[in-house]
């Protein structure tokens, strides 16, 4: 039992985490309608700042700078590429932040080489016991930074002028531009805004007890697609149930690999698509997302 | 849209009734019977790295050709098209090995596995259907993502039909007496290795999978399938059967991509489950968009784009400035295409759109001696809608 409840509480923080990174892919959706495969570079750029910046000005401001180079990266993205592309249709969209993506990846990737970086974080490897259950000190951080970034996004999303524009641009783009919502601007805080989840994001995908930043740390960033689309992709709620789901499928894959022994190695990998797969037969738009509703 | 099309009729309208009533073959046919004849001249005066490139280039293209049937023509992205051309590789492998290996293998005539494992993509790609007939844009492309993780667990976890991670020999095809392995056959003096006889197979395959595609582009299949893209639910109103259209497509597409698979197999004579992965599927993805969306010709130019990219710059690093070999901290040549082709799906999007095909087909407009309509100079071509003319 207590190895259950180990697993869960693991899953709901790793969720959180991907749940950023799935709000990310919904900001930018809403804002924009693109649906933003340079995410995996946008995280790989946060944490890359980070990495390097640690030893020099601590964490912390690492950490700010590592958002801030994110949100930049994505930022630039917008402004340089997307912008240029308003009004084309949505997946050739789509393919070009492909294009990004690889660009942006191969650089990074390049830079990193076969070195693991470490963030410098502040947790190390300490555990936190209480009874049975054993829990990481960074996996208690990352579920309360995520639900704090998460809060706020939600409120700030709700109340503030930058909230009701988004939101108006998502719901019908002419209007909010005709009532004097400026598109672009909303779509370059989109990008900025996933920009910097991303990075956060980065660094508890890369703290203990994984070894640190490396090339195949974006791949974890394909983890947040599954959890973004089963949610619903034009829904933040969706993104926060479908990374909590994602989380927790992950988790109990891989800590009971070993009855499941038949199904192969590498369990855990595999099984966020599968629910995907699964969620997307009975419900196309995913749990939470809007169904396209069209009078002829 | 009704703009778009209008201009293109006024373009090419004219066109019929301005020319002669007998026309010499124009220098279109002189150019395809030029090529053609370097195509299969080429063996003979190549070098196998050279012809085995080729040689991917032409598997590249076959597969490009389907994801460009199902991306570029009817709009459904898809980023599991590697997973299609794992099924076609490994079930060739398992169809016609002896099982000499240890490996299962089902000792079938060659001629016969290919067909299967052909077969085998199409099933596979009919059991996604459910799938892909319901979902659109990005929900099928994330959705599609999912095949490729399946499609990698079961490469490195079925050991006994996959090798797992080493991957296994892939047996040599032969047909009608005719066996494409290393045995030299001796043409003009030319040895002919697997390479060669295999060039010549390849082209065959292409020329196929091209006119195939071409054809279903051109009927009404085509245009359902456009009207798809455009606009879903007008389509849907006139009567096109939009699931049934997409799920067809979709298994048109994968079949496509099980020949692209064996026909690498065959290639390059071992398979290995870690090629089959979301790198290939995006490069298949930068192929057609590179090339131009939506029409045969997009696919091959941009499957040939990308795939002699990287041997290129490999064969050529010593010359080129700021390439470098691997591992000596500069940019390596597989870098170096990466960054080119990630740049060219950017730019070609932002300044070619609808590809390099459309550059050809711009410049042939506006030659004097075709008399340019005023509405067909380039800077007016329609753009903004890929893919309608092929």
């Amino acid at each position: 039992m207590s190895t259950f409840a180990e697993l869960l509480l693991n899953g709901v923080s790793l969720g959180s985490v991907y749940a950023l990174i799935a709000l990310g892919f919904v900001v930018i959706f809403r804002a924009t309608e693109v649906v933003n495969f340079a995410h995996a570079s946008l995280l790989l750029a946060g944490g890359y700042v980070t990495a390097t910046l640690h030893d020099d000005i601590g964490f912390w401001p690492a950490l700010l700078a590592g958002v801030a180079g994110a949100a930049l990266v994505g930022a630039a993205v917008e402004f340089l590429v997307m912008r240029r592309y308003r009004g084309s249709d949505h997946s050739v969209l789509a393919i070009v932040t492909i294009g990004v993506d690889i660009l942006l990846t191969t650089e990074l990737t390049r830079r990193l080489g076969t070195d693991v970086l470490a963030l410098g974080d502040p947790w190390g490897d300490a555990v936190l016991t209480v009874g049975p259950v054993s829990l990481a000190h960074t996996r208690i951080a990352a579920f309360v930074a995520a639900a704090l970034l998460i809060t706020v996004f939600l409120l700030a999303f709700r109340y503030t002028s930058w909230g009701v524009a988004m939101r108006a641009a998502a719901e019908s783009p002419e209007t909010a531009a005709l009532m004097g919502v400026r598109l672009g601007r909303v779509s370059l805080g989109a990008w900025a805004v996933a920009g910097g989840l991303a990075a956060v994001a980065a660094l508890f995908l890369t703290v203990f007890p994984t070894p640190g930043l490396e090339r195949a740390t974006s791949l974890a960033a394909l983890k947040a697609f599954p959890a973004a689309i089963l949610g619903g992709l034009d829904s933040t709620t969706g993104a926060l149930v479908g990374g909590l789901l994602v989380g927790v499928t992950e988790s109990l894959a891989t800590g009971y690999q070993s009855d499941l022994t038949f199904l192969g190695r590498g369990l855990g990998d595999l099984a966020p698509y599968l629910v995907m797969v699964a969620i997307l037969l009975i419900r196309p738009a995913g749990l939470f997302g809007t169904k396209e509703l069209a009078r002829v | 849209m009704s703009e778009v099309l209008t201009r293109e009729e006024a373009s090419g309208a004219p066109r019929p009734a301005r020319g002669p009533a007998l026309r010499l073959p124009g220098s279109r046919a002189y150019g395809w019977t030029a090529g053609g004849v370097l195509l299969l001249a080429l063996p003979f005066y190549l070098d196998r790295f050279w012809l085995q490139a080729g040689l991917f280039a032409m598997a590249a293209a076959i597969g490009a050709i389907g994801i460009n049937l199902l991306t570029g023509a009817t709009g459904q992205l898809s980023m599991g098209h590697a997973f299609f051309l794992a099924v076609g590789a490994y079930g060739y492998c398992v169809f016609a090995a002896d099982g000499g290996d240890g490996l299962t293998g089902l000792g079938l005539p060659t001629w016969l596995a290919a067909v299967l494992a052909v077969a085998l993509s199409g099933l596979a790609g009919g059991l996604f259907s459910p799938i892909a007939g319901r979902l659109r844009g990005a929900y099928l492309g994330i959705a599609t993502l999912a095949l490729i993780f399946i499609g990698q667990h079961v490469l490195f976890n079925a050991r006994d039909l996959t090798g797992g991670f080493n991957g296994r020999d892939v047996p040599s095809f032969s047909v009608f007496g005719l066996t494409f392995d290393d045995r030299e056959l001796v043409v003009a003096a030319v040895p002919f290795g697997s390479a060669e006889k295999l060039w010549y197979a390849g082209l065959v395959l292409l020329l196929g999978c091209g006119l195939f595609a071409r054809g279903v582009l051109r009927g009404r299949p085509g245009r359902a399938m456009n009207a798809i893209r455009d606009h879903r639910i007008a389509a849907g109103v006139i009567g096109v059967p939009v699931a049934r259209y997409r799920a067809a497509v979709f298994v048109l597409s994968s079949t496509y991509a099980g020949l692209a698979g064996v026909l690498l197999a065959l290639v390059f004579q071992r398979t290995v489950p870690d090629y089959f992965g979301i790198a290939l599927s995006l490069e298949y993805l930068a192929m057609i968009v590179i090339g131009g969306l939506g029409s045969v010709a997009g696919a091959v130019v941009g499957a040939a784009f990308v795939s002699l990219l990287p041997q290129l710059l490999t064969h050529y690093s010593d010359a080129l400035p700021l390439v470098s070999d691997p591992g000596t901290g500069g940019v390596a040549p597989g870098e170096a295409s990466r960054y080119l082709y990630g740049a060219a799906v950017v730019a070609v999007v932002l300044f070619l759109p609808g590809g390099l095909v459309r550059v050809a087909a711009a410049r042939r407009r506006v030659r004097p001696s075709e008399g340019a309509p005023p509405g067909a100079a380039p800077g007016s071509i329609p753009g903004s809608t890929p893919g309608e003319e092929r």
